[in-house]
């Protein structure tokens, strides 16, 4: 059943691109890039020594290869610059290994932890890197390198996917779920099916009873939050705590993990979904001046 | 003595009335909303079919996922119990059960009185029930009943990644656009979702004979990679009733333990 012009996808989230304005990349000595292929969008980022120049993020494709070359050819635009100017590109994410134009390949743990150390600070300790389809808690240390890990990507519980679902079921548009989550007098009982499938009936359970929009996506938000403190407490957090992926975006989730933790994450102007891409290409920053020093 | 047992499934709810060792009939409604509702109409689709009354029904046993909506039911009992008393009435050579229904698989081991001995159930994960195979259709688009069929043409084993059905969802969609050909597909779900159910097997323990049950037992892509899997044989319950029933008739038949039939 191909779909209908009126009806609308409801998860489709907004892509987006940037190029800073202060940054010449003429003027820059090491040109790096890091292409975040994940499981439900790509970024990439290009950094000019070490700031970010301009960026992309947008939905992965079926293909890996070409998701990886359009949000590259996305970033550039308008630039001037090429892909032949960058001097080292890093790949990560669930399809890092399709990224053609990348010299390497590091994970998304990895660069999610080094990414999190630039957009937060050398303070952060515990990463929590909510993606499109896993979650992951990191513990790293000041200079944002990976000390140890939790994550969960059997399941779609926990994940954006599971919200893009709820998203699509509730005809809410995924960027207003969190805000609309926050608009009930009194917390519900969260959703009690773990299994995304599950809660979808349960669901619409919920709305044949009378609740409004709000109360289910309290209900499911809250739900998730708590799946998301337990992967999180038995990792162990310690200070500071910071979160990364797409879901960091939705403030519903957020404030209920940090009410859960009684903790604040801290926020940036940083786009935290680009958490991945900035730390490959920093890790690709990195690679340069090793060669260079070898040179 | 005339008695009836309603298995209020997930999805359906199924009765099955019982004289004796006779069935006198069958039916399946959707469980919808009002569940006790639904009951309803199955139990008067079923009197109907038998052609007998609601009278003549001496004692009525519930038992599923929503047993505890029906009212009007003199008792319930528990799916465990019903599906080892229906499998046991069919295959008394049986030793574990395995029900796949729509939103829940269950394993019960029974001894050779048909006591149950063991059970083990997922109710928490759609990757190993009926709904699994339900969503993949609904991406393939292809019609549920045809799967069964659809997935024994096929010419080649792909695997399957994702073990959660909402990323098996995508990566039946990518695998299309790959322009893998849907038997193929088809297959793989079958055989994704028969590894998640051999292994919770696996976990209580596979004594033969094995007798599936419920409504998937129904589909028989996912019969043959079950078979596959566990290198022999599997009994399903066929000439009497579909293998849905079971666990109904399962409840009429502790229904005749309750009023001493």
């Amino acid at each position: 059943m191909s779909k209908t012009e009126s009806e609308k996808e409801y998860w489709r989230w907004t892509e987006s691109r940037y190029t800073n304005p202060d940054i010449n990349w003429k003027d820059g000595d090491i040109i790096s890039a890091g292409v975040d292929v994940g499981s439900v969008s790509t970024q990439a980022v290009i950094m000019v020594d070490g700031e970010i120049y301009c960026y992309s993020s947008m939905r992965t494709g079926s293909n890996s290869p070409d998701s990886a070359t359009n949000a590259m050819d996305w970033a550039l635009e308008g630039t001037g610059l090429t892909l032949d100017k960058i001097q080292y590109v890093v790949g990560t994410g669930y399809g890092r290994v399709n990224v053609p134009f990348a010299k390497r390949a590091i994970t998304e743990i990895a660069c999610h932890a080094r990414g999190a150390n630039f957009i937060y600070g050398p303070e952060i300790r515990t990463v929590l890197d909510m993606g499109g389809q896993d979650c992951k808690a990191i513990r790293c240390d000041n200079r944002g390198k990976v000390t140890a890990f939790l994550m969960n990507d059997k399941c779609a519980a926990g994940t954006g996917r599971g919200m893009e679902v709820f998203a699509d079921l509730l005809q809410v548009h995924i960027n207003d779920v969190g805000e609309m989550s926050l608009q009930v007098d009194k917390e519900p009982e969260p959703v009690s099916s773990t299994c995304v499938v599950f809660a979808k009936s349960e669901a619409v359970g919920l709305l044949r009873k009378g609740w409004p929009k709000e109360k289910v996506l309290a209900a499911y938000c809250s739900a998730m939050a708590h799946r998301i403190v337990t992967l999180l407490l038995r990792l162990g957090i310690e200070e500071k705590f910071a979160i990364t992926g797409g879901i960091a975006k939705n403030i519903g989730v957020v404030k209920r993990i940090e009410e859960e933790l009684k903790l604040k994450a801290p926020e940036s102007s940083i786009d935290p979904q680009l958490a991945g891409a900035i730390g490959a290409a920093l890790f690709a920053k990195a690679l340069i001046e090793k060669e260079h020093k070898k040179a | 003595m005339i008695t009836a047992g309603i298995d209020c499934g997930s999805k359906n709810t199924k009765v099955v009335i019982l004289e004796g060792n006779n069935i006198l009939s069958t039916a399946s409604v959707l469980s919808g909303f009002d569940q006790e509702e639904s009951a309803q109409q199955a139990l008067n689709s079923a009197l109907e079919k038998a052609g007998i009354n609601r009278e003549d029904i001496k004692h009525i046993t519930a038992t599923g996922a929503g047993m505890e909506a029906i009212f009007f039911a003199n008792d319930n009992v528990t799916t465990v119990t019903s599906d080892g008393r229906g499998a046991f009435f069919f295959f008394p050579s049986a030793r574990t059960i395995i029900d796949i229904g729509a939103e829940e698989g269950l394993v019960v081991k029974l001894d050779e009185n048909g006591k149950v001995k063991d059970f083990g159930i997922n109710e928490k994960c759609a990757a190993g029930a009926g709904a699994f195979i339900e969503a993949m259709s609904r991406a393939l688009e292809i019609d549920i009943e045809k799967m069964g069929e659809l997935s024994l043409k096929s010419t080649k084993q792909i695997p399957m990644n994702a073990q959660c059905t909402i990323f098996a969802e995508s990566e039946v969609v990518s695998l299309i656009h790959q322009k893998t050909a849907k038997e193929d597909i088809i297959r793989a779900v079958h055989d994704a979702i028969a590894d998640r159910n051999t292994s919770m097997v696996r976990q209580i323990g596979i004594e033969k004979e094995v007798a599936l049950i419920g409504g998937v037992a129904n589909n028989i892509g996912f019969v043959d990679a079950m078979n596959k899997n566990l290198g022999f044989e599997i009994l399903i319950p066929k000439d009497v009733v579909s293998p849905e029933y079971v666990t109904a008739l399962g409840a009429a038949l502790v229904a005749q333990d309750k009023i001493g039939g």
